[in-house]
């Protein structure tokens, strides 16, 4: 039989002793303090005021001409604007949620890991807002590619612990702030940042941000019709899983998860882990990780570092293998090229991550509408902004 | 009798405490490994760990970290280290045990390993982020092998988990008894020591729970640590795992020489500590 928290095969919870006292509190949090009227009151109100939810949807006109100039594959294409989040991302739908739940639980210190930085950014922000001390855990190769964020963050008062090991990524920052959490466990909540990680945060992270798909769906409603696919970017997979859950009972409705191919599927320098991992076990989960024959963690590349990570949640890991939802992915170079494609055509700047389900959109769109026999209606979590991205995206010639 | 049982009762028979002694295997090389572990044995350890090095260690600190890093960089994976183990095993009798990590155990195949660590001469296998409750598909695995899976408790684990640790660990039919690992502080391998004394009592309820061995590890850096941590020769643990320690100890030495002569006079001073009357 298999323990709590899984997703089929995947999931549980395989973590050092010492923290499976510290995940089942949390876990008893999960259950009796977030469904509460009060806590949910308090949460949506903060989404409210505070977060500018709901989030609106944007109908992108040109971008999908300029994919699709003969109008065969695209029939609408519908942009769910978390870009538009108080910090320019999805992330703080979970950070404040997690934030509010430590809270709860009379937790005294924060910590958390990021990649991007938008994960320590709205952490650090929903720390500040709840008065809360907060230190952050960050590669130090992303602290350099995502600077802008390492300053709002230390702006908003919290502190950035530079990682040296391994890649100097986002996987080397879940280690440190594992480490960290096993040692000071008892007065310390980690808020980790995607639907990744042992049990129960894969669930608790999918429930803070399925209101992005939830919303969503609603809004495709009100506007006459369900979207025939829905078109996310997958790093540990919380913007995706926020999406697809809501429509994961329309059968209609194809889900699309797109990962970085880095370099090339190929090539050793990708974070491609549904298409190119294997079954493993990664900072408490069992799930696809990117690992050699002796099962040695290798390490990621992308150029978004919120998708540089080896591993993905393992709710993916089912929907892959149930075949629910389809897992593609899109190279650096695509994205480059994709996020100044959207700049150019609407008028938004979208994350590095981001552009990666942008740079996926054409090929998905022109499947989806051959199997349909008609153009498709495409929805896309536009999970964030770029300016964190600015110095990479111009350097690449995307100023140009 | 299983090897890693018989030792116990002899230990416990003669009055002493065991010493356990925990070496990155691969650290600094595959070959080292080996006489390293022979260097321990002679010096007065009782059991040995031997390590896998992992890729992410997120129960390990900064020294043991490094060991690991040096050790994949020299060629050393889990069938490696069970070469190595079965060296040691022609050469002596000491109950081994294999520490590693989930993943390597998971992508060779939970089987595999078991019938590799069996037909290499080890007695258990100990793996840090496998709680009872997921470790159930190891366990049978080991057991069919004849061989233990050695639970972990920590200064966390409340009343109720430690029954549920001990339920889900009870030894399987035709594996050792083997023996229970308690952590003695809430933080990574190489943190500074807390309360070794406490550690030393609440291992003594632990072995009251459990109805079996119990080894204090986590912070034991010293002859005098080593003592307060194994408590009372008619109390305490049954023993103490050494390893940061030793693991820095190898790093800072310049030769090979050096390393083994390092290995003998820290494992000797361990010895002659854990030896002496209350
Ligand atoms: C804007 C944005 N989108 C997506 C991601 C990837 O994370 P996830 O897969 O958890 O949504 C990140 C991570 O940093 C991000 O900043």
């Amino acid at each position: 039989m298999l323990g709590a928290g899984y997703f089929g095969p995947f999931g549980g919870r395989f973590v050092a002793e010492t923290l499976v006292p510290a995940l089942e509190e949390l876990d008893r949090a999960r259950q009796d303090v977030l469904p509460t009227p009060a806590f949910q009151g308090e949460l949506h109100e903060l989404l409210r005021s505070y977060v500018g939810r709901p989030t609106p949807l944007t109908e992108a006109k040109r971008l999908a001409r300029r994919i699709d100039p003969d109008g065969d594959a695209i029939a609408e294409l519908l942009l769910k604007r978390e870009d538009l989040c108080h910090t320019g991302a999805h992330k703080i739908n979970n950070a404040l949620g997690q934030l509010l739940l430590a809270k709860a639980m009379g937790k005294t210190r924060i910590i958390a890991e990021t990649g991007a930085g938008q994960h320590g950014v709205a952490t650090a922000t929903a720390a500040a807002l709840l008065g809360l001390p907060c230190e952050v855990y960050q590669g130090a190769l992303d602290m350099e590619r995502q600077a802008p964020n390492v300053a709002r963050m230390r702006l908003l008062g919290a502190r950035v612990v530079p990682v040296e090991s391994g890649s100097r990524t986002l996987k080397d920052a879940m280690n440190e702030a594992l480490r960290d959490w096993v040692t000071n466990v008892r007065t310390t909540y980690y808020c980790v940042g995607s639907a990744a990680g042992p049990h129960p945060y894969p669930t608790l992270v999918a429930s803070l941000q399925r209101i992005i798909g939830d919303e969503a769906r609603a809004s495709c409603l009100d506007r006459g019709a369900l979207p025939d696919a829905v078109v996310a970017c997958v790093g540990g997979g919380s913007n995706a899983i926020g999406i697809f859950k809501a429509f994961e009972g329309d059968t209609s409705v194809s889900l699309y998860g797109v990962e970085a191919a880095g370099l090339g599927l190929d090539t050793d320098k990708h974070a491609a882990t549904l298409s190119r991992g294997r079954v493993g076990v990664l900072h408490g989960a069992k799930t696809y990780v990117l690992c050699d024959d002796a099962g040695q963690v290798i390490e990621a590349h992308s150029v978004s570092a919120g998708l540089d990570y080896p591993g993905v949640g393992p709710e993916h890991a089912r929907l892959r293998d149930t075949g629910r939802a389809t897992y593609v992915s899109a190279t650096d170079t695509e994205a480059l090229d994709a996020a100044r494609e959207v700049a150019r055509a609407e008028g938004i700047v979208v994350a590095l991550e981001t552009a990666h389900a942008f740079a996926a959109l054409g090929a998905i769109a022109r499947r989806e509408a051959e199997a349909r026999g008609r153009p498709a209606r495409m929805l896309v979590c536009l999970s964030g902004r770029g300016d964190k991205d600015l110095d990479t995206i111009t350097a690449y010639g995307g100023g140009k | 009798m299983h090897r890693i049982d018989q030792r116990f009762v002899e230990l416990r028979r003669a009055g002493r405490k065991a010493l356990c002694v925990y070496l990155c295997v691969g650290d600094p090389s595959l070959e080292a490994s080996g006489f390293l572990a022979l260097e321990a044995i002679d010096a007065g350890a009782d059991l040995l760990e031997l390590g896998v090095p992992f890729s992410d260690p997120t129960a390990d600190g900064p020294t043991l970290a490094r060991a690991a890093q040096r050790a994949i960089a020299a060629g050393a994976t889990l069938e490696r280290v069970l070469d190595v183990a079965s060296r040691v095993r022609a050469r002596s009798e000491v109950p081994l045990v294999l520490f590693t990590y989930y993943n390597p155990v998971l992508v060779v195949g939970e089987a595999k390993v078991a019938r590799l660590a069996r037909a290499a001469g080890v007695d258990a296998l100990l793996v840090v982020d496998l709680p009872p409750e997921e470790a159930a598909p190891l366990r049978d695995a080991c057991a069919a092998e004849g061989l233990g899976v050695v639970p972990l408790v920590s200064p966390t684990s409340h009343a109720a988990r430690i029954e549920a640790i001990r339920r889900a660990s009870t030894p399987l039919d035709g594996a050792p008894r083997a023996f229970v690992y308690s952590i003695s502080m809430t933080g990574v391998t190489g943190a500074s020591p807390s309360d070794l004394a406490a550690a030393a009592r609440d291992a003594e309820g632990m072995r009251r729970a459990f109805d079996r061995p119990v080894l204090v590890g986590f912070g034991i850096d010293s002859g005098a640590s080593a003592k307060l941590a194994a408590g009372e020769v008619s109390g305490g643990a049954d023993g103490v795992v050494v390893g940061t320690a030793l693991a820095r100890r190898i790093e800072q030495a310049a030769s090979g020489d050096e390393q083994r002569r390092a290995v003998r006079t820290f494992v000797g001073e361990l010895r002659r500590a854990l030896d002496l009357p209350d």
